[in-house]
């Protein structure tokens, strides 16, 4: 971060609350230029609302927003004029083509890309006639982007973009948020997958229960909240067979825990999850351990940290509601 | 100019908005129905049914022969003979007006005194029996006939039908569309460009008008064609009364959808504001006829004023100026929804 040079986006002691809840409970936050920033975090965790803020669509009921160096209160038109918009949900009207929606967009803002140019850039030239109650869903989601694309923006807002897409269509839209990112814009994103952050983004701030709970790199957040690989397993009893429910044998954890290197545990799921430091070292005392108080393994891998894991230390909640 | 980009239509904000909604509109084929095909279905129908018919044959019926023949003889009247019960299962069924008996020297007539028709048909029945027992007019009297156009019903119903269309078309046309914006978070994603607010119900208002010159001309021009319907006013006052009707119902329209978030809330006060009006504002029969008790009520509702105005200038070539009072009500109409509407408006 360059210093003195105008942030893209300046937070602090953002708060917000809805009827029965603090959706955003004290929130500061700083965007670099040409940064992808994540915003991370489970349902509910606060980031559409904390986005939302920053749109000027909703009220903060305390703290201050900073964008390009300008605020809402004064410089609302300058600013709609600079950013670029894609909520978490929304529908266009299905009996407009791809192209007559462009064009709409197109001409609120006093400049920009052609709408030839915010097709070809969501790859939807094949659909540029078709109606958008015949979209797919990922159409529809490229669609959405390349109306936050046309006014030529400095900086873009996106609410899980690839929410409910499936694999294929996620990647075709990292490829469009890649070349955003190749263009140099800011971009703010939201999500709650962690590869599609690790993917993404430069920088990611975890968020639960309306507060950032870790900020850094995905790398950074990785080494410094867990360095250590993870390792699963589960077990049966020696004699019985597999698949005993929840009368499953009964792990000494205490004894597991004792073992050099093994950091935390946690079981999941009837899956129990080790963060072990030397993984060569304590993987064949974890055998040892397990077999002698006569458990068999039924599963058994390792794998270094995610952001997932990250998220699991720090909440102790999986990131996802089952 | 310094302006990169060319100003154009097609660079245009309102333009586009515009544009689209009239697009989105006439890719609506249901609505299509409602607005262009529905009313001239209904003129058609009602003006089939009270069509004037020439001369009218009145069904009758009487219990003896001679009274049949009496009744015959009369060109007003078809009689038929048949017993007391089987004329009074016709009188129920109304495939006779009026059954005459014979009660001793007398006749006794049996219909229905609210009935116009069986009125008539009793002094027709009256004369024909008297007529033939030998009664002698003492006046002469001839008959000179007029079917003048203005005074049929079809007449006075064909600006009665364009006002109900008028304000169900502005009404449904806003109604509808804005909540299901709001619904499915288009709204949202509008405010959150840097499209001016206003232009987005400058474009439903605009597009508003450019389908009333359809709508009014298809309609107009049917009645005109099929109907002879007369226009004796001054076409361009018509106009402009047409427009300030679809403003009012597009502000009213407007005002009923600045907060409702689903369909069935909007529709539910769509109709709870258009039904009365249906019932009470004389688009099928003169609002006069309401109890007195009730006429300020009735007088001030924006259809009424509406339909007294065009009625105004259609049937008896009525000046705009001397139709202030209606167009006064019509602008409060507008101008009041429409400024409670802008304040109360919700755009998500
Ligand atoms: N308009 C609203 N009225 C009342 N409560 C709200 C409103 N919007 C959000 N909330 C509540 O605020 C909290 C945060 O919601 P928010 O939408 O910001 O979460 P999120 O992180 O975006 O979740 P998701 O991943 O599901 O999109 C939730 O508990 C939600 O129920
Ligand atoms: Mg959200």
């Amino acid at each position: 971060m360059q210093a003195g040079a105008v942030p893209a986006l300046r937070i602090r002691g953002l708060r917000k609350a809805f009827v029965d809840v603090q959706a955003v409970n004290g929130i500061d936050l700083e965007v670099a230029k040409g940064e992808c920033f994540g915003l991370l975090g489970p349902n509910g965790a606060g980031k559409t609302t904390t986005i939302e803020i920053c749109e000027g669509l909703t009220d903060a009921d305390e703290g201050t927003v900073e964008l390009l160096g300008r605020n809402w209160k004064t410089g609302a038109d300058e600013l709609r004029q600079q950013i670029g918009i894609q909520l978490q949900e929304t529908q266009f009207p299905d009996k407009l083509t791809v192209e007559e929606t462009l064009r709409l967009f197109r001409s609120f803002y006093r400049s920009g890309i052609t709408v030839d140019e915010s097709i070809k850039l969501a790859q939807l030239e094949e659909k540029r006639r078709s109606r958008i109650g015949g979209l797919s869903g990922g159409q529809k989601q490229r669609l959405a982007m390349a109306t936050a694309l046309v006014g030529d923006p400095e900086l873009l807002f996106l609410d899980e973009p690839t929410t409910g897409l499936d694999p294929q269509a996620r990647r075709h839209l990292w490829d469009l948020v890649e070349e955003m990112k190749r263009e140099g814009r800011t971009i703010i994103l939201t999500t709650h997958y962690m590869d599609e952050a690790e993917q993404l983004c430069d920088r990611v701030a975890i968020m639960d229960h309306g507060k950032v709970i870790a900020l850094d790199t995905p790398k950074e957040l990785i080494a410094t909240v867990c360095s250590e690989d993870i390792v699963e397993f589960a077990v049966s009893g020696s004699q019985v067979p597999k698949c005993e429910g929840p009368g499953a044998p009964k792990v000494d954890v205490e004894a597991l825990k004792k073992i050099p290197g093994v950091q935390s545990h946690r079981v999941d799921d009837g899956v129990h999850q080790l963060s072990v430091s030397e993984l060569h070292t304590a993987v064949p005392r974890i055998f040892a351990a397990l077999e002698e108080q006569g458990l068999h393994l039924s599963e058994f891998r390792t794998h270094s940290a995610t952001l997932e894991d990250v998220f699991v230390r720090l909440t102790g909640r999986n990131l996802r509601d089952e | 100019m310094s302006n990169p980009k060319k100003m154009s239509l097609e660079t245009s904000s309102l333009f586009q908005l515009t544009a689209t909604r009239l697009k989105l509109t006439l890719r609506e084929p249901e609505a299509m129905f409602w607005i262009f095909a529905f009313p001239i279905l209904l003129a058609l129908g009602l003006g089939i049914a009270f069509r004037n018919r020439p001369a009218d044959v009145l069904p009758v019926g009487a219990t003896t022969p001679q009274l049949t023949q009496a009744l015959a003889a009369d060109k007003g009247l078809n009689a038929t003979k048949m017993d007391e019960s089987a004329g009074t299962h016709a009188l129920a069924v109304g495939t006779i007006l009026l059954l005459a008996e014979q009660r001793g020297d007398g006749v006794v007539y049996r219909y229905d005194n609210t009935n116009p028709d069986a009125r008539t048909a009793r002094m027709i029945a009256d004369r024909a029996i008297e007529v033939a027992a030998g009664r002698k007019d003492v006046v002469t009297a001839e008959n000179e006939l007029i079917h003048e156009t203005g005074s049929r019903y079809i007449d006075f119903l064909i600006p009665g039908l364009l006002g109900m269309n008028l304000m169900g078309s502005a009404m449904w046309g806003l109604g509808f569309s804005i909540v299901e914006g709001r619904q499915k978070k288009l709204l949202k994603r509008m405010v959150a460009s840097p499209m001016p607010r206003w232009q987005y119900l400058a474009g439903y208002l605009l597009s508003r008008l450019v389908m009333l010159v359809i709508e009014v001309v298809v309609f107009l021009g049917f009645a005109r064609l099929v109907f002879g319907v007369p226009f004796r006013g001054p076409l361009w006052q018509l106009a402009l009364l047409c427009v300030l009707v679809s403003l009012v119902f597009s502000a009213l329209g407007l005002l009923v959808a600045s907060r409702a978030t689903t369909i069935e809330t909007v529709s539910g006060l769509m109709n709870l504001v258009m039904l009365p009006m249906w019932i009470l504002s004389g688009g099928f029969f003169s609002a006069s006829r309401f109890p007195a008790i009730l006429q300020p009520f009735v007088r001030a509702l924006p259809l009424t004023a509406a339909i007294d105005a065009m009625r105004g200038n259609m049937l008896q070539g009525v000046q705009l100026s001397q139709l202030m009072l209606q167009v006064g009500i019509l602008l409060a109409w507008f101008a009041v929804p429409f400024a409670v509407s802008l304040r109360i408006f919700r755009w998500r």
